[in-house]
């Protein structure tokens, strides 16, 4: 790891007047999962690292009258235990609870999972000088591409977004707040990732001296779910994931959100298979059909052809949990 | 190879608020009460910065107070083997997928590979070391013995630790819950069996019940 000064400024003001304009000189801690990881392959090496620890004003859960808010340092394992949390929001505490394993949950943030860098083998060794470095070529696109993007059209980058946290906050219509240099704005989660595509853009659309401070949820009665296929139950990436929420009605679903992780360079809005199970009752069929519509259009690359049938069976089952019916993939 | 070993049994506060805390103070102010700094300073005080040459540090390691100087670079993880002297945790993968490197950070466990010494300022660590008292080794350790749950015994230090964690937070925890809470550790050798045994023995419940 290449050496650095470090900073530990106590106010999210600080902490942004500490950033600079451009990214890669100065970096933000928060649980240095990610970040040390790419320090020590030479992938990231900050002059400057501002840690967030002493910023106590990022910590804490509150559950209030129209949202909930969480900090940006709360940690993966608070918001995985969190009581009202996983009544309100199962999809949410879920997707937390599977991430790493009980190390990777006491130490990483909400922040750092939606502000990650990819998991890109290319990206993340030392020696391949690929497009988000200042290469001119993307290495997985014709190369080792079992785990990345299967809805690759249109982009020249085809690393799938890390966050498992993201989908299940996009499909609840949350927001992040964020922290400038002239003051604080509110961005949509669900427009708040981005496909990379050269060395100065990052997964998401802030800016280098921007960071978040909070994540809001709106308070509703969604049901919502979240379900991930893997090759592992632990310690693993999921290969697919798919986050759900929609408002039940006589008339069956209303306003459903389908999301999906790991399956393109952004979270993927899946919205045939919300047109799908639209004013439906779900059961197996109409989630099954969902499921065979959220995938309609994915373009998989050379080596990733098996995620469409992934994707196909994780909507399923993630509807099919939302409408808290059997798990009938579970003997 | 550590600078200095305090066993003086004063807990950091006390540390802090004693005579000799003038320079130790101005080194770690900002770790030391990040509360009370924001509500002193007023937002355009600029944030010093530290390092990148050697900073003094003081840990609180199995409940001794080590002081050493180190790099901001520095993880816990080589801080706790390589100027400490306190070399229960392993250095096996160093990028917070192996375990072997588990250390209790105020009684929740992480890996020491992935976190700067200098965040770990004010935390309470505990490594395997102090899983042993005199000559009374604990049950989780001792549980490990009698079931032979190790081979190589490398990343035991950090499965202990782990276990140790689950079991202390959630006395009653079923080895379904032990298990999980060892989810972030990884065994090449394969003893898994005999930690199952060992960790069925823990929860006090028969396997195969």
């Amino acid at each position: 790891m290449k050496n650095f000064t470090y900073f530990r400024p106590t106010t999210p003001e600080q902490a942004v007047a500490l950033l600079e304009n451009r990214w890669g000189n100065t970096e933000l801690l928060a649980g240095g999962t990610d970040l040390h990881d790419l320090q020590k392959e030479y992938v990231a090496q900050p002059a400057r690292v501002v840690s967030l620890s002493g910023v106590n004003a990022l910590a804490g859960i509150r559950v209030e009258e129209k949202s909930v808010r969480i900090g940006a340092g709360a940690k993966l394992a608070d918001i995985a235990n969190h009581a009202e949390l996983k009544r309100l929001f199962p999809s949410l505490t879920d997707a937390a609870d599977q991430i790493g394993g009980p190390q990777i949950r006491n130490m990483g943030t909400l922040g750092g999972n939606l502000c990650q860098r990819n998991r890109c083998w290319y990206f993340r060794d030392e020696h391949t000088n690929c497009l988000l470095k200042t290469g001119q070529r993307c290495f997985a696109l014709d190369g080792e591409n079992k785990y990345h993007a299967i809805f690759s059209q249109g982009h020249r980058c085809v690393i799938v977004n890390p966050s498992t946290l993201a989908p299940a906050l996009i499909a609840l219509g949350a927001s992040a707040v964020v922290q400038g240099p002239n003051g604080r704005r509110t961005i949509e989660l669900g427009r708040f990732f981005r496909a990379p595509g050269a060395n100065n853009e990052r997964e998401h659309v802030l800016e280098a001296n921007d960071m978040v401070v909070e994540v809001t949820i709106p308070r509703s009665n969604l049901a919502n779910a979240s379900y991930e296929v893997r090759h592992k139950q632990a310690y693993d990436w999921p290969l697919v994931q798919a986050a759900v929420s929609f408002e039940r009605g006589d008339g069956g679903v209303r306003n459903p959100r389908v999301v999906l992780g790991h399956v393109a360079p952004t979270p993927h809005v899946a919205e045939a298979a919300a047109r799908s199970i639209t004013g439906q009752a779900v059961s197996e069929a109409t989630a099954g059909a969902a499921g065979r519509a959220a995938a309609q259009d994915a373009k998989p690359l050379s080596q990733n052809g098996y995620k469409v049938k992934l994707v196909e069976v994780a909507v399923k089952r993630a509807l099919i949990i939302a409408a808290g019916q059997k798990r009938y993939w579970e003997v | 190879m550590s600078d200095t070993k305090e066993t003086t049994g004063l807990s950091r506060r006390q540390f802090l608020k004693g005579s000799g805390a003038a320079a130790a103070a101005t080194a770690l102010g900002t770790a030391a009460a990040p509360g009370a700094l924001a509500a002193q300073a007023p937002a355009a005080q600029p944030v010093p910065g530290m390092g990148p040459a050697g900073v003094k540090i003081t840990l609180q390691v199995n409940g001794r107070k080590m002081s050493s100087t180190v790099e901001p670079r520095v993880t816990l993880l080589d801080a706790l083997r390589n100027y400490l002297d306190v070399t229960g945790c392993k250095r096996v993968c160093d990028r917070g997928t192996c375990g072997a490197c588990t250390v209790l950070l105020d009684n929740k466990p992480v890996y020491a590979c992935s976190m700067l010494a200098l965040e770990a300022q004010g935390k309470e660590i505990r490594t395997a070391e102090s899983l042993v008292q005199g000559a009374k080794l604990d049950a989780v350790p001792a549980a490990f013995v009698r079931f032979d749950a190790q081979q190589c015994g490398f990343c035991t230090p950090g499965f202990v630790v782990a276990m140790k964690a689950v079991l202390e937070q959630n006395p009653k925890a079923t080895p379904a819950e032990v298990e999980k809470g060892l989810a972030g550790n990884i065994c090449r050798c394969g003893t898994y069996e005999q930690m199952r045994d060992a960790i069925y023995s823990l929860c006090n419940t028969k396997r195969g019940s």
